[in-house]
C-alpha cells in the first residue's frame, strides 16, 4: 500500500458529498474559490484639493471632511501635509492610503536627514518620490487611491514648484492644479486669473487667498462632498503658513428655497 | 416577494432587491491605464533630424496643462519621445535615460542610434504581457551621420523610417507626411503623368514648415492636439529646442 495520503485521494463526493468550503471560513478556502483580490476601491474620501502659483510661491487649499460614500463622515481632517522646511503635500481620494503617505514621507524625511547633513527635501524631490511610489503600486494593480498636488520651491531654479501625481502614477505641472470635482468647477475661474506668466508674477498673496476661498465657496455650493470649513496653506520661501479651520464666508442660499425634488 | 408575504406580515423591506442573494463577489477593476493624448512627429533629413510634439497635457475631456513638455534629448545627441499614456511613457524615458548613464560607465563611449533603437525594442517587449502604452519615436543622427527617425510599436516593434506621427493625431498627419515628405501619389510634371516624383532630402526650413503646418492643422482637427508646439532638432552642431504657440481651444 502507497503511505502517502496525498496518494489516497478525496472521500467520494458519491458517499460523502461535496465538501464544504464555507467551514471555519478559511481565507486559503476562501482564495481557492474566489479571484485573487488585487483591486479595491477608495472607502473614506477626501474631495477636491486646489493650488495656484502667485508671486512669492504657492498658495493651497483643502476642506476639513473625509467622507464614507455619501456619509459626511469626519469633519475635521486635516488633508495638507508639510514636508520638509517649504513643501505641501495635499491629497484627495482614500483617506487611509494618504495616512500611508504621511507615514512614508515621515520615513523618507528622517533618512534622509541621517544620509545628507544639511541638506533639504525640495516640493521636485517629494513629488518625484511620489510619482514612483504611485506609479510602482500601480503596476503592482494595488493602488494608493489618491489624486495629490505637491507645492513648493524647486531645487534647482529656486521658483515656485506646482505638480499633480495620481493613483496611475500620472503627473503634470501648471500655474493653477486642481484634483477631483475642482478640476471642473475650480480650474476655469483659476485659469481666467492666472492666463499668464506675467499674471502669476504679478499675483500678490493677498488676491491669491482671495481667489482661492472664493474657488472653495463655488465648491462647497456645488460638491456634495465638500464642507465649508477648510485649511489654506501659504508657501513662501522657507516659509509655510498652515492656517487650518477657515470658513466659507459671504454665501447667499437664498436660491435653495426654489429648488424642488429631493424631499421637499 | 409577493404579495402573498405582504398578507403573511413577513415583509418589512420595500425593494426585493435586496433580498437577492449574490453568489459571487461584484468584481470592479482597477484600470492601470489611461490615454493622456498629444501627438508627436519625427522627420529624419540628410543632416539633421527633428523630433516634435504638442505641449497639451490631458485626461478625458479635461486639459491638465498646457504646457508638459514630452519630447526629452537623452544625451548622445538622442531624441526621444513615448506618446500615449504618459506615465508609462516618462517611465519608459527615464529608464532609457538612466540605462544611457551606465552605458556610459561600462563602455566609456557614446550610444549609437542603432543601439539606442534596439535597446528600447528590448525594454518595450521586457513588459509585453503589460505593456508601455505607448507609440515612441526616437530620432538622431546615424553613424554616417544622415538624419535617422526610429518608431516603435507598444511591444517593441520597430522600423527606421524618413519620417513617422504617433500619438492621437498620427491618422490626420501621416498621410500629409506620406505625400510631403515621401512624394506619394506625386508625379514629375514635366513627364505628363508617366514618371513618380523623383527623392530627394528636405531642407531643415522645408521640414519645419511641414512641422508647423502639420501640427497647426491636426490641432484644428483633433481636440487632444493644441495649446504649444515644441520641436527639437539634432544637427552635428547639438540640439537645440524651438517652441511655436498653437491654438488653445
Amino acid at each position: 500500500m502507497n503511505h502517502d495520503p496525498f496518494a489516497w485521494g478525496r472521500p467520494l463526493n458519491e458517499t460523502y458529498g461535496e465538501y464544504n468550503y464555507n467551514i471555519a471560513n478559511a481565507s486559503s478556502v476562501t482564495s481557492h474559490r474566489n479571484p485573487k483580490m488585487a483591486t479595491q476601491q477608495p472607502i473614506v474620501t477626501g474631495s477636491s484639493v486646489l493650488a495656484i502659483k502667485f508671486k512669492d510661491g504657492v498658495i493651497m487649499a483643502a476642506d476639513n471632511l473625509a467622507s464614507y460614500g455619501s456619509l459626511a463622515r469626519f469633519d475635521n481632517v486635516e488633508r495638507l501635509l508639510q514636508v520638509g522646511k517649504d513643501t505641501i503635500v495635499g491629497c484627495s481620494g482614500d483617506i487611509s492610503d494618504f495616512q500611508k503617505i504621511e507615514r512614508l514621507l515621515d520615513d523618507l524625511e528622517i533618512e534622509d536627514g541621517y544620509d545628507i547633513e544639511n541638506y533639504e527635501l525640495k516640493a521636485n524631490h517629494i513629488h518625484e518620490y511620489l510619482s514612483r511610489v504611485f506609479y510602482n503600486r500601480r503596476s503592482k494593480m494595488d493602488p494608493l487611491w489618491n489624486s495629490c498636488l505637491v507645492g513648493g520651491f524647486d531645487a534647482d531654479s529656486g521658483e515656485p514648484f506646482l505638480k499633480y501625481v495620481d493613483l496611475l502614477g500620472v503627473t503634470y505641472g501648471a500655474d493653477s492644479l486642481a484634483t477631483g470635482f475642482g478640476s471642473h468647477l475650480a480650474i476655469p475661474l483659476l485659469r481666467k486669473k492666472l492666463d499668464s506668466d506675467d499674471a502669476v508674477k504679478n499675483l500678490t498673496e493677498e488676491e491669491g487667498i482671495k481667489l482661492i476661498s472664493e474657488c472653495m465657496k463655488v465648491l462647497y455650493y456645488r460638491d456634495a462632498r465638500s464642507l465649508d470649513k477648510y485649511s489654506l496653506a501659504i508657501i513662501k520661501k522657507d516659509d509655510v503658513k498652515l492656517i487650518k479651520g477657515l470658513r466659507c464666508e459671504d454665501m447667499s442660499w437664498r436660491f435653495a428655497s426654489g429648488i424642488r425634488g429631493y424631499g421637499n | 416577494m409577493s404579495a402573498s408575504s405582504f398578507a403573511e406580515g413577513k415583509a418589512t423591506i420595500a425593494s426585493e432587491y435586496s433580498s437577492e442573494v449574490r453568489r459571487e463577489p461584484i468584481e470592479h477593476q482597477f484600470n492601470p491605464y489611461s490615454d493622456n493624448g498629444g501627438t508627436i512627429l519625427g522627420i529624419a533629413g540628410k543632416d539633421f533630424a527633428v523630433l516634435a510634439g504638442d505641449t497639451r497635457h490631458t485626461t478625458g475631456y479635461s486639459i491638465n496643462s498646457r504646457y508638459e513638455p514630452k519630447v526629452f534629448d537623452a544625451g548622445d545627441g538622442f531624441l526621444i519621445s513615448a506618446n500615449g499614456f504618459s506615465a508609462d511613457g516618462n517611465a519608459l524615458v527615464k529608464r532609457f535615460q538612466n540605462q544611457l548613464k551606465w552605458y556610459h560607465f561600462n563602455h566609456g563611449k557614446k550610444m549609437g542610434i542603432r543601439s539606442g533603437a534596439r535597446f528600447i525594442q528590448h525594454l518595450l517587449y521586457g513588459k509585453r504581457f503589460f505593456p508601455y502604452y505607448v507609440h515612441t519615436i526616437i530620432a538622431g543622427l546615424d553613424e554616417e551621420g544622415k538624419g535617422a527617425v526610429f518608431s516603435f510599436d507598444p511591444i517593441g516593434s520597430y522600423e527606421r523610417e524618413q519620417c513617422r506621427a504617433g500619438g492621437s493625431a498620427a491618422s490626420l498627419i501621416m498621410p500629409f507626411l506620406d505625400n510631403q515628405v515621401n512624394f506619394k501619389n506625386q508625379l514629375d510634371p514635366e513627364s505628363n503623368g508617366t514618371k513618380k516624383k523623383e527623392l530627394r532630402y528636405l531642407s531643415l526650413e522645408e521640414v519645419l514648415k511641414l512641422v508647423k503646418d502639420s501640427f497647426s492643422s491636426a490641432t484644428e482637427r483633433h481636440i487632444l492636439v493644441g495649446d504649444g508646439l515644441e520641436i527639437m532638432i539634432v544637427t552635428k552642431e547639438g540640439v537645440r529646442t524651438e517652441y511655436y504657440p498653437l491654438k488653445k481651444d
